[in-house]
């Protein structure tokens, strides 16, 4: 009888983990296998320099509207807040980070830009027309469209 | 003694004028010594104006070299690479001549092994990078302006934001290292100069 169990048990495992095995993994890799060279990255071109890009909601890290290759962020510097800090601004004539970037972790306001902030491209990208990778319903926000 | 001699004789003849060989031939031997050591002397200048001549040393290739082989001026649309001479290096000779006896301070550097870690660079390249800008700053960036002048710049060409700063900036008498620090490596440590550009400032 046990051995019976263990027998049934033992094939369940496999057929169930052959069916799991069988369905396509969804990755951003595709289902290329481990060990092959992934696809080559389709070139992107980049959108040219721009006025700032309208926002779909209030609450989203605006688009940046310009190039951003080889600006670097670091320990040592933090090449986007040598135009968009508080004492820069003006001389780049770029927008200034608003306050909420200087807000700590537990609601302390700073006197910099916050560690939570610093690395700008979590949530700042540049723009590319590119096919999503997804496919989605999204809609902006109306009211904020520019008319 | 007898030694002695011989070589206050040997002197001497230096000074004595020769009555074996013609002013002409004297002339001729002169003109080519002269030629190999010119020659040697340029070469010896061409070689250390290679690239690899500066990646030969560890110090760089492990930092500024890597660092470089990322941006622009390594890889570019057009093809056309700027290499280390090409912005470390003046083009004119007195010029040169002056930055290569500089380099003998370096040469030095290397033998105390003053950047020998990443560590010790990291520690030392404010001062260095500062050097750098000093120089471009006084030179008016003249090594940038060897490839890049600004009359040849087509503004209406530029992106947005280098068109708006070009013009003014220019104009207010900037010069190219005011705007394009860390053009061609990672910037040192910025919390002195720029403590708004940096984390916790
Ligand atoms: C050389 C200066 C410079 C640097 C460096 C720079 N920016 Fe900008 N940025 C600007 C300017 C100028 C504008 C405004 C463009 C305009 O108004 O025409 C801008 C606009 C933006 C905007 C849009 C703001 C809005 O109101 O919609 C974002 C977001 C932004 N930049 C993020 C970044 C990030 C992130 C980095 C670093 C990866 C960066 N920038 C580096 C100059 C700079
Ligand atoms: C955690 C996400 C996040 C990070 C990291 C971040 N931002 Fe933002 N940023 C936002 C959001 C959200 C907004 C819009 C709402 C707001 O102002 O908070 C914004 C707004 C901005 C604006 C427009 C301000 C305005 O007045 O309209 C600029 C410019 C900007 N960010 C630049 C930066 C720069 C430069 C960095 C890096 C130092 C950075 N941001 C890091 C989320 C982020
Ligand atoms: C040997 C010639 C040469 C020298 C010297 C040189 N550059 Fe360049 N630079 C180039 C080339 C070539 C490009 C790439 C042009 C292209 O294909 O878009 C370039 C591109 C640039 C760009 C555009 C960067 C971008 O992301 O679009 C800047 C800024 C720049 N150089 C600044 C400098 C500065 C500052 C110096 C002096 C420290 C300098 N260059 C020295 C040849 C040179
Ligand atoms: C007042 C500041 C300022 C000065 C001075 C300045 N630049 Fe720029 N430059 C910028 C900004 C801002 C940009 C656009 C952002 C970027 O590419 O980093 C730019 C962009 C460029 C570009 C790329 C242009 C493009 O359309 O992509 C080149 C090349 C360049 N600069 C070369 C130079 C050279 C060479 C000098 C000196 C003769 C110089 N710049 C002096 C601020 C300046
Ligand atoms: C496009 C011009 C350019 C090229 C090419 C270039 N440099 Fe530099 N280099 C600079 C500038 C400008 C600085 C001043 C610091 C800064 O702004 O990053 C500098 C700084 C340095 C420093 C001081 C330390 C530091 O990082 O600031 C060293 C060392 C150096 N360069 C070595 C090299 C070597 C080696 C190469 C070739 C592999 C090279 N450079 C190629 C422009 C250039």
């Amino acid at each position: 009888m046990k051995h019976l169990l263990r027998w049934v048990a033992v094939t369940l495992c496999c057929v169930l983990g052959h069916s799991v095995m069988a369905e396509e993994v969804a990755s951003l890799r595709g289902g290329t296998n481990i060990n092959d060279p992934s696809l080559p990255a389709e070139i992107i071109r980049w959108q040219p320099e721009s006025a700032p890009l309208p926002r779909d909601y209030v609450q989203q890290p605006p688009l940046i509207p310009h190039k951003i290759e080889g600006y670097q962020i670091n320990l040592n510097a933090n090449k986007c807040l040598t135009c968009h800090s508080w004492a820069n601004y003006k001389k780049a004539n770029a927008t200034k980070i608003s306050p909420t970037h200087f807000r700590g972790r537990d609601g302390i306001e700073l006197a910099n830009v916050s560690a939570r902030r610093y690395f700008c491209t979590q949530c700042h990208v540049p723009q590319a027309n590119t096919q999503p990778l997804v496919g989605n319903s999204f809609e902006s926000v109306e009211l904020l469209q520019p008319r | 003694m007898n030694q002695e001699t011989k070589k206050a004789g040997w002197w001497s003849a230096l000074w004595r004028p020769s009555v074996r060989y013609s002013v002409f031939s004297l002339l001729f031997i002169g003109f080519v010594i002269g030629v190999m050591f010119w020659g040697g002397f340029n070469t010896a200048m061409e070689a250390t104006n290679q690239e690899s001549f500066c990646i030969s040393c560890h110090e760089m290739e492990e930092n500024v070299y890597k660092e470089y082989k990322n941006t622009i001026h390594y890889s570019n649309r057009t093809g056309v690479r700027a290499t280390c001479p090409d912005c470390h290096v003046p083009k004119e000779w007195t010029h040169k001549m002056i930055r290569k006896i500089k380099a003998s301070n370096e040469l030095w550097h290397k033998a105390l092994g003053s950047i020998s870690t990443p560590e010790k660079f990291e520690a030392k390249r404010l001062e260095l990078a500062q050097n750098v800008w000093r120089t471009m700053k006084e030179t008016d960036s003249r090594e940038c302006r060897n490839c890049h002048s600004f009359d040849s710049m087509d503004y209406t060409k530029q992106a947005r934001r280098a068109i708006q700063q070009h013009t003014e900036g220019f104009d207010a008498g900037q010069t190219c290292i005011d705007c394009h620090k860390g053009i061609a490596h990672s910037l040192p440590d910025m919390h002195d100069v720029d403590p708004s550009a940096v984390i916790g400032g």
